[in-house]
């Protein structure tokens, strides 16, 4: 366990930062964006890091409803933590690259709505999770995960709707259809890096998240047996 | 089937007595929705050709608030005296339950939009461009979207500490593309510029999909221990 994970950790920083030097160094400088285009390699990364996240809490919180394994509930309480955390990088690394390129910080386009509504249903899972009490916790955040993601795909289609019934917003560049092959491979080797680097962070909170639960399971054999002890006297 | 049709009868007609007996959720629905209308009227001031424009999303937050505090009443009659507990050990279908719940307050908040689409056409000087009688179907679709996810997620929320605090702040996120097609929908018709059939097969789709996953887990969530 220990050294797997130093290996995968070290992995994960040189990864890191051979991704970085491919985005800062080796991918050409877009023509009409410039330097700022190179926010793309954070940007988009983070998003689909993100969406993985959410796709496996979807699948961890199916799992915990069929099997009832207190390690799928973990799985769930992590993907959708670092999700939250990516999403979170996506909505701060987008307007700080759409005002230079844009000339807006926000536009209630599609994509954009979409992954604020994204992030506002799952802090709302972990919201509720901290919120609640007792033994059931891991069965109705399960159910309500469900929900979330179940949801996405509708929020898409009435955003798209929305816009499309409105004038859109002036949306100059964004990288589009056929980029430079070596934007392509800093693109892929920066989501290599990125999912490993969720990786890294959903081992560390599983582990955490998976003593927590141990922890609580004894204090709740504690409790039982103190007050067996008290009948039997 | 007909036991699930019948018990969700008794359900929905126990709800009905009880709420008629005491009108607590009513009256509580109905001042609230009534200081929301006359607060925005207040904030807004608009003429008559902005407050078309606007109408729809006033209409449906003040409608969403009052919603809520219905919702959140919902299940805590439920606790009291341990009904849930005396349901969860009866062999009856937890979906009758849910069913019956989400009927009562469907209809408690139609009787709220009844009441209360009178005074915003007063307040607002209102008179629809398109055809009126589709207002009644975005109406009946959104108020459904709402109520469902609704009952269920106030009966998430029991379990919770704060739990009045809670239902919003699960609802509302979840409810985005329902109160869009309903806000659009209600704006196309009221303006006449768009036709609404977009917003209503949304509200459709959102209705259909989560009424089908309520059914699907309620039972889970009423059991859960």
């Amino acid at each position: 366990m220990r050294p797997g994970f130093l290996i995968y950790a070290l992995a994960t920083m040189a990864l890191l930062s051979y991704a970085l030097y491919q985005g800062m160094m080796v991918a050409p400088t877009e023509r009409t964006m410039g330097e700022i285009q190179r926010i793309f390699y954070y940007h988009v990364p983070s998003a689909w890091t993100a969406f993985l996240c959410f796709i496996a809490n979807f699948l961890a919180s199916i799992a915990y409803l069929v099997r009832r394994n207190p390690k799928a509930d973990a799985f769930a309480v992590t993907t959708a933590e670092v999700g939250v955390v990516f999403t979170t990088v996506v909505l701060i690394t987008g307007p700080l690259w759409a005002k230079p390129v844009w000339g807006i910080w926000w536009t209630w386009d599609a994509r954009l709505t979409t992954t604020l509504v994204l992030w506002l249903i799952y802090v709302s899972y972990l919201m509720f999770r901290r919120f609640s009490t007792g033994q059931q916790t891991a069965t109705l955040a399960a159910a309500l995960a469900i929900f979330g993601f179940i949801d996405v795909p509708i929020v898409y289609m009435s955003i798209r709707w929305w816009r499309t019934q409105h004038p859109k917003p002036v949306i100059a560049g964004g990288a589009g259809s056929g980029i430079d092959p070596e934007m392509w491979s800093a693109l892929l080797w920066n989501l290599a890096a990125f999912v490993a680097f969720a990786g890294l962070l959903i081992w560390v909170r599983y582990r955490l998240e998976r003593t927590r639960q141990q922890i609580d399971e004894l204090h709740a054999l504690q409790a039982l047996a103190s007050t067996e002890g008290t009948l039997t006297r | 089937m007909s036991d699930l049709a019948s018990l969700t009868g008794s359900n929905l007609a126990k709800d009905l007595r009880l709420e008629w007996r005491s009108k607590d959720a009513l009256n509580a629905m109905l001042f609230f929705a009534l200081l929301v209308a006359v607060i925005f009227s207040f904030s807004f001031d608009p003429t008559a050709e902005e407050s078309r424009q606007i109408a729809g999303g006033l209409i449906w937050v003040a409608f969403l608030f009052a919603a809520i505090v219905a919702l959140n009443q919902a299940w805590a009659r439920e606790l009291r005296n341990q009904v849930l507990d005396a349901y969860r050990v009866s062999p009856a279908p937890a979906n009758a339950l849910f069913l019956g719940k989400a009927l009562g307050n469907f209809i408690f908040i139609s009787v709220i939009e009844l009441l209360l689409a009178p005074l915003f056409v007063v307040f607002y000087n209102l008179r629809s461009i398109g055809p009126g009688y589709q207002l009644v179907i975005v109406a009946a679709l959104g108020t459904w979207a709402l109520v469902v996810n609704g009952t269920f997620f106030a009966a998430l929320s029991l379990r919770t500490r704060s739990r009045e605090v809670m239902l919003p702040l699960l609802l509302f996120p979840i409810s985005i593309p329902a109160l869009l097609g309903m806000v659009e929908g209600t704006t196309a018709i009221l303006t006449g510029e768009s036709s609404p059939r977009l917003w209503i097969s949304l509200l459709l789709v959102y209705d259909v999909v989560f009424t089908t996953i309520c059914l699907l887990l309620f039972e889970t969530v009423l059991h859960a221990e």
